[in-house]
């Protein structure tokens, strides 16, 4: 059981370290890319159904106890995200094969990506606030290579802004930590929780949470920090821009979402209005940038800050209900941003731009429609059209923010679906539906041996995904019910983490 | 069991249906037809069931936890609409194959059409408003896909964005509509939220809720001012126009009226928004009709018309008036889905759309003639056809109005006399007078293009002429599902002689004399395109533009692509969050430790401080190094005095190694220039020093705090019993916290991997300039 604990982070580093011993053979490389990533799937389907059924899991590294050591806290808000983000890199294993080119492929591609998955999985299994930054580092520093690589002009442009930005959250992350520790002494999460809970300075821990919200903000790039994401994303290969579309940006929210749950309370004089004016302006300004570009990626990654609003949203709303909304919003929002990035990749290939202005059409609609019908899944549900996923993550949020009356949030949240929809017809318009006034006057300068199948497949793998979500959204919904409600369980982790003396302990000082 | 069937049964042939078209070629429209008739077959078989007040209903659960179930039921109003649409849908299917015949995407067409299907059926038959919702939303899309089905065209593209826009904010209103009625109502389900009429009413959200929802019926619907998109939906080939804006889609929202009306309706706002609505509707319906001279546009403005009568019905409310809504949605269906099919006959056979340009088709089509005035003389309601039957309801419910009876009769007399105008202009017109030529040969339809509006115009004289047996029992079951109680008016074609008889006469002879005397009324309606300036349409463009606009300014405004301007804005955001709680809660701060101050803090504190001053202020860059690396220093000593050589002797390697890496790289670097200007410094300095300002404050509140029990002290405790280690920074490295020096030192490798990738590549590069990609350009 504990070693199914600690699999996410030493699977993907053990292949890490194997392709870059191995790193003459591409082959062997891709061949163990594959099969690491699908094999960290199956490993985090295990763990979730462990943790699903037996409730939190705790392992202590070394077997320090917490507060000494640092010890993993795998609950399901935690492995569902392992889940996702396993997925995620099966699905870019899978597209890089064909979809990334030898030469960033013989300079560390794979492993690269390996040890971003391992910085990834490592933030959301940890219990330990400073271990979290180290897993933070581990995924900037893969993650700023993997954007870099290539050194294409636009890339480097990118990945300074990107690196930069991101080590500003990494100082206040640091400095944040520097402080907590300061003040309470601990670094283990559990530990912090019930002396945070314990403290009657209010006044201290939600100065401290403002920091937390700024660095880990940064990483979720949340209105008005998100300036590294539409100034990077759209420069690196499309598999590469898929898998941080789907990950990076989460990890931020799923550190937000951590500390302001099971640390930090959520001031209803303060921090909530914040939350829910930042939410806003986060869906608002996000998606008004989708709208104003003409370009496949720049489109998508402005709705990534969007979306991210949403999230934000069921966190500062701060009901059971919301909070599962914000858990469904990501599970639904992973599986579609990094697919449409990754057809995104396929309609380049397809045309040799991914401008929309010149893309159109991607004549494969009026051929075979295939990619035309993986574009139009994703692209709905992102903009919440039923039975997809986007759908139900919407209406879970929309229905607890009205259920308190949170109107004016609502009426943004349902007017930034309207927008999202308006930019997806879009893309849908300009790349699939457009085309010279004849039909045999189209598809002359069709790349036609540019999809191969083992570029489809992770894409319709994905899109399945989506439509099942919604299909078999009452399940889907339950589980993430049962994480919020967890997540909101403050003492339920401390004493899975600390036995169940420590609650006591803390109350009688 | 067999209500899911019927809807996902839809669904699943759609799927096949690109299939199906492929192997069974210009029999497929008749192939594929079959499902909605044995669909249409199975609800006539439940008629006399449903009419004794039974319901059929099922249930499968679907999202218990948000209180969401696949639940469908048939009862009086759910079996009137679900027989419109698996009826008119099968035709629509066989006429689809006959119009599209050899057509490449045919296949595709039928898919959607099915989807469409399913998705209207899933509207009228579920029971479960959430569920409602899934479905109404799959029909919004489904029609954006077949608007656009000439997807090369810019305009279908555009008529199919904007009727997806439209019905799309109405949906999303209707939405928290919906759920705030679920919420009030304790239920989504349908007959739960209609049996607490009475909890709905009075509750303060109540008027919220029916203009939220309402707003989702009015776009849905095309009531004024949502109207505009509908004409523009005729971008669509004919067999989409004839099903889904004129007997389905269209009437999804007057559905969704009178489902609720038992539970929403009756009050003054419903009344006043529903007849309101109805009315404008109507005359403008109406009114913009007379401009037109395209046949599918001219039938797409009465369609207008007749959903604003409907509606306004509705909004009457009286057991009447009710009747006589759902008597027309009847007559409607049949005979504007009719004309619809009639028009695309023409336009498929002659390759004409113009009404001006046509005529004297009858003796070259003499059946689809006989067709269209058929149709056409029950749109323009003259007996013995459902479409008079409908009007004379109407017109008499109208008269007994609890509100404003006088304006909506004459209103609805006014707009009944126009509808005969635009029934001559459809079917008489194109037949009758001399022949004129057409750009293809003229010629009777195939059997597949006759079938459908042969068959709805014929019914509607059977619905008039035997309504005991073919209107009653739909009608009356439909009336009494939408009222709440039972219905006992009936559809019958004559009520003696009265007042409605007589305006009926009146609309019919003003419809007559207006036709017959066009050509002088015409400038009148020329003249009124002034007025487009003002139009919902314009306000739809300039709203689209404004926003549009908007999205590139702001976009422009925040994403500068400057990084010093993100790194300025996330500073000032920082303290300024930072900052609020920190000064407002936190309260002034508390330096114990200034008394305990030795000499030599203070003097390292200055000598940092200069050291920072003078890596600013300095003038080369090496200068500048050397002050970081003083600075630098400054820290080392403190770690030094406090006892901690471990951390002194790590950051003395760390300052010394970056000091010469630094100087390396600068080497190569052009000349240091100071590129800011004098504001631009003074503002970075403020920013500076408010940071530096927070960053004390934040300390000094740390350090204020009563110490809490460090996990520090155990740490050294257990270092060398546990950890067999004397340096506790040792073993706290490599034993209590060694995952993170195993993150660490994957980020130093990767570093040092990537420095070596990064360096190499532009190596191959710089040898062999790569065929990279073209990226667009414009501001990162």
């Amino acid at each position: 059981m504990s070693t199914l604990a600690v699999l996410p982070v030493i699977l993907p580093l053990a292949a890490g370290a194997a392709s870059v011993l191995l790193w003459k053979s591409l082959r062997v490389q891709r061949v163990v890319g594959v099969a690491a990533t699908l094999a960290l799937v199956i490993v985090s389907l295990l763990l979730f159904r462990e943790v699903n059924r037996e409730g939190i899991i705790v392992v202590h590294m070394g077997s320090w106890p917490s507060p000494i050591g640092i010890s993993f806290v795998v609950d399901l808000f935690g492995s569902i995200m392992v889940v996702l983000a396993a997925i995620t890199g099966a699905a870019t294993a899978i597209y890089s094969v064909r979809g990334i080119d030898k030469r960033r492929q013989s300079f560390l591609y794979f492993p690269l990506l390996h040890i971003l998955l391992m910085g990834v999985c490592g933030a959301f299994l940890t219990g330990d606030i400073f271990n979290l930054y180290v897993w933070f580092e581990v995924l900037l520093m893969s993650s700023f290579v993997l954007l870099a690589l290539g050194n294409e002009r636009d890339q480097l442009e990118g990945a300074i802004k990107y690196v930069t930005i991101n080590l500003m959250s990494s100082a206040l992350f640091l400095t944040a930590i520097g402080i907590l520790y300061g003040t309470f002494g601990t670094l283990d999460m559990a530990d912090l929780s019930r002396k945070i809970a314990a403290t009657q300075n209010t006044g201290i821990v939600t100065t401290l949470s403002m920091l937390f919200l700024i660095a880990f903000g940064i990483k979720a790039a949340i209105f008005p920090l998100f300036f590294w994401l539409p100034a990077s994303y759209h420069t690196p290969p499309f598999a590469v821009s898929a898998i941080f579309a789907g990950l990076l940006t989460k990890v931020g929210v799923y550190a937000i979402i951590r500390v302001f749950t099971l640390l930090f309370p959520i001031d209803p004089g303060f921090t909530r209005p914040l939350m829910l004016f930042l939410a806003a302006m986060t869906m608002l300004t996000g998606v008004l940038g989708a709208a104003s570009q003409m370009e496949f990626r720049r489109v998508l990654s402005f709705h990534i800050i969007s979306q991210i609003g949403y999230m934000l949203l069921g966190l500062a709303l701060a009901t059971p209900l919301a909070l599962a909304g914000s858990v469904f919003y990501i599970m639904h929002h992973i599986i579609v941003k990094a697919n449409l990035f990754f057809i995104a990749g396929l309609a380049e290939r397809i045309r040799g731009t991914s401008d929309l202005k010149a893309i159109g059409p991607v004549s494969v609609y009026a051929r075979s429609p295939l990619v035309a019908i993986l574009f139009f899944i994703p692209a709905m549900s992102l903009a919440g059209i039923p039975p997809l996923s986007g759908f139900f993550a919407k209406l879970v949020l929309v229905r607890a923010g009205l259920e308190i009356g949170e109107w004016a949030i609502i009426a943004v949240a349902l007017v930034v679906s309207i927008l999202t929809l308006y930019s997806m017809t879009k893309i849908w318009a300009e790349a699939f539906w457009k085309g010279p006034a004849r039909r045999e006057d189209e598809a002359e300068s069709d790349n036609k041996d540019a999809v191969p199948p083992s570029m489809l497949l992770p894409v319709a793998t994905l899109a399945a995904i989506t439509v099942a979500v919604g299909l078999f959204a009452g399940p889907i919904f339950d589980i993430a019910s049962r994480a919020a409600a967890q997540l909101l369980d403050k003492e339920g982790y401390v004493r899975a983490v600390l036995g169940d003396e420590a609650m006591q302990e803390e109350e009688s000082p | 069991m067999t209500l899911l069937a019927i809807v996902i049964s839809g669904f699943v042939l759609a799927v096949a249906a690109p299939w199906v078209t492929r192997a069974t070629g210009k029999y497929a429209g008749w192939i594929l037809a079959a499902l909605p008739a044995a669909i249409a077959g199975y609800l006539i078989s439940q008629v006399s069931s449903v009419a004794s007040g039974q319901t059929v209903s099922v249930a499968y659960q679907w999202i218990p936890g948000l209180g969401i179930d696949l639940s469908f039921m048939l009862d009086g109003l759910s079996l009137l609409f679900a027989l419109m649409i698996s009826g008119i849908g099968a035709l629509i299917l066989i006429y689809a194959g006959g119009y599209l015949a050899g057509h490449p995407h045919q296949g595709r067409l039928f898919c959607f059409l099915l989807l469409f299907m399913g998705s209207m059926l899933g509207v009228v038959l579920a029971a479960n408003v959430l569920t409602l919702f899934v479905f109404w939303e799959l029909t919004s899309i489904t029609s954006y896909l077949l608007i656009g089905f000439d997807h090369r065209r810019k305009e279908a593209r555009a008529a199919a964005l904007q009727a997806l826009l439209v019905t799309g904010l109405g949906g999303l209103a209707m939405l928290a509509g919906l759920l705030l009625m679920g919420h009030v109502a304790g239920s989504y389900s349908i007959s739960e939220i209609l049996s607490r009429r009475d909890v709905l009413q009075s509750h303060a959200l109540a008027p919220a809720i029916t203009v939220l929802i309402l707003v989702g019926c009015f776009t849905k619907s095309a009531q004024f001012p949502f109207h505009f998109w509908l004409p523009g939906a005729m971008e669509a080939p004919t067999p989409i126009s004839a099903y889904l804006h004129s007997s389905t889609m269209v009437k999804a929202g007057i559905y969704l009226m009178a489902r609720l009306t038992p539970a929403l309706g009756s009050t003054e706002l419903w009344q006043w928004l529903l007849t309101g609505a109805g009315a404008a509707t109507m005359l403008a319906g109406a009114l913009l009709a007379m401009r037109e001279s395209y046949l599918k546009r001219l039938l797409a403005y009465s369609t207008v018309s007749a959903l604003g009568i409907i509606t306004m019905g509705l909004g009457i409310g009286t057991e009447k008036a009710i009747s006589a809504a759902i008597a027309f949605i009847l007559a409607h269906a049949l005979y504007k889905g009719s004309l619809f099919m009639v028009a695309g006959a023409i336009d498929h056979e002659t390759g004409e759309k113009d009404v001006d340009k046509l005529s004297g088709l009858r003796s070259a089509m003499p059946i689809l003639s006989i067709v269209a005035l058929l149709a056409a003389a029950s749109q323009a309601g003259f007996p013995p056809l459902a479409g008079f039957v409908a009007k004379e309801m109407m017109l008499e419910s109208a008269l007994h109005a609890p509100i404003i009876a006088v304006a909506l009769t004459a209103a609805l007399t006014l707009s009944a006399a126009l509808l005969v105008v635009v029934a001559g202009l459809v079917a008489f017109k194109p037949f009758f007078g001399g022949e004129r030529p057409t750009p293809r040969h003229a010629h009777e339809p195939p059997l597949s293009l006759l079938l459908g509006p042969g068959l709805l115009a014929i019914l509607g004289v059977a619905v008039a002429l035997v309504p005991g047996t073919l209107a009653d029992p739909l009608i009356a079951p439909a009336a009494s599902a939408t009222l709440g109680t039972e219905s006992h008016t009936h559809f019958k074609i004559w009520h003696g002689f009265n007042l409605a008889l007589g305006l009926s006469a009146i609309a019919t002879g003003v419809g007559v004399l207006v036709y017959a005397t066009r050509s002088r009324w015409m400038p009148l309606a020329g003249a009124t395109a002034g007025l487009d300036r003002l139009s919902p349409t314009a306000c739809y463009h300039g709203v689209l533009r404004f926003v549009t606009a908007f999205a590139e300014s702001q976009t422009r405004m925040i994403q500068t692509g400057r990084l010093r301007d993100y790194l300025i804005v996330i500073f000032l955001v920082t303290i300024g969050v930072v900052s609020y709680p920190l000064i407002t809660r936190v309260g002034p701060p508390v330096w114990n430790e200034l008394g305990t101050l030795h000499w030599l803090d203070v003097g390292i504190a200055v000598l940092i401080l200069l050291s920072a001053f003078a890596a600013v202020t300095a003038k080369n860059r090496l200068l500048a190094i050397i002050a970081l690396g003083m600075a630098g220093l400054g820290v080392t000593m403190f770690y030094v005095i406090y006892a901690a050589p471990d951390l002194a002797l790590t950051q003395i390697s760390i300052e010394a190694l970056s000091v010469v890496l630094f100087v390396l790289v600068f080497r190569r670097l052009p000349d240091f220039r100071s590129l800011s200007s004098r504001a631009g410094k003074l503002r970075d300095v403020l920013i500076a020093c408010a940071g530096g300002a927070m960053m004390a404050g934040l300390v000094l509140m740390a350090t204020s705090y009563p110490s809490a029990t460090s996990v520090s002290r155990d740490l050294a405790e257990r270092s060398y019993p546990d950890g067999h280690g004397k340096n506790v920074v040792n073993v706290i490295l490599v034993d209590f916290r060694a995952m993170d020096t195993m993150g660490e030192i994957t980020v130093l490798a990767i570093a040092a991997l990537g420095v070596y990738s990064l360096l190499k590549l532009r190596d191959r590069i710089d040898e062999q300039p790569s065929a990279s990609a073209p990226s667009a350009g414009g501001r990162a």
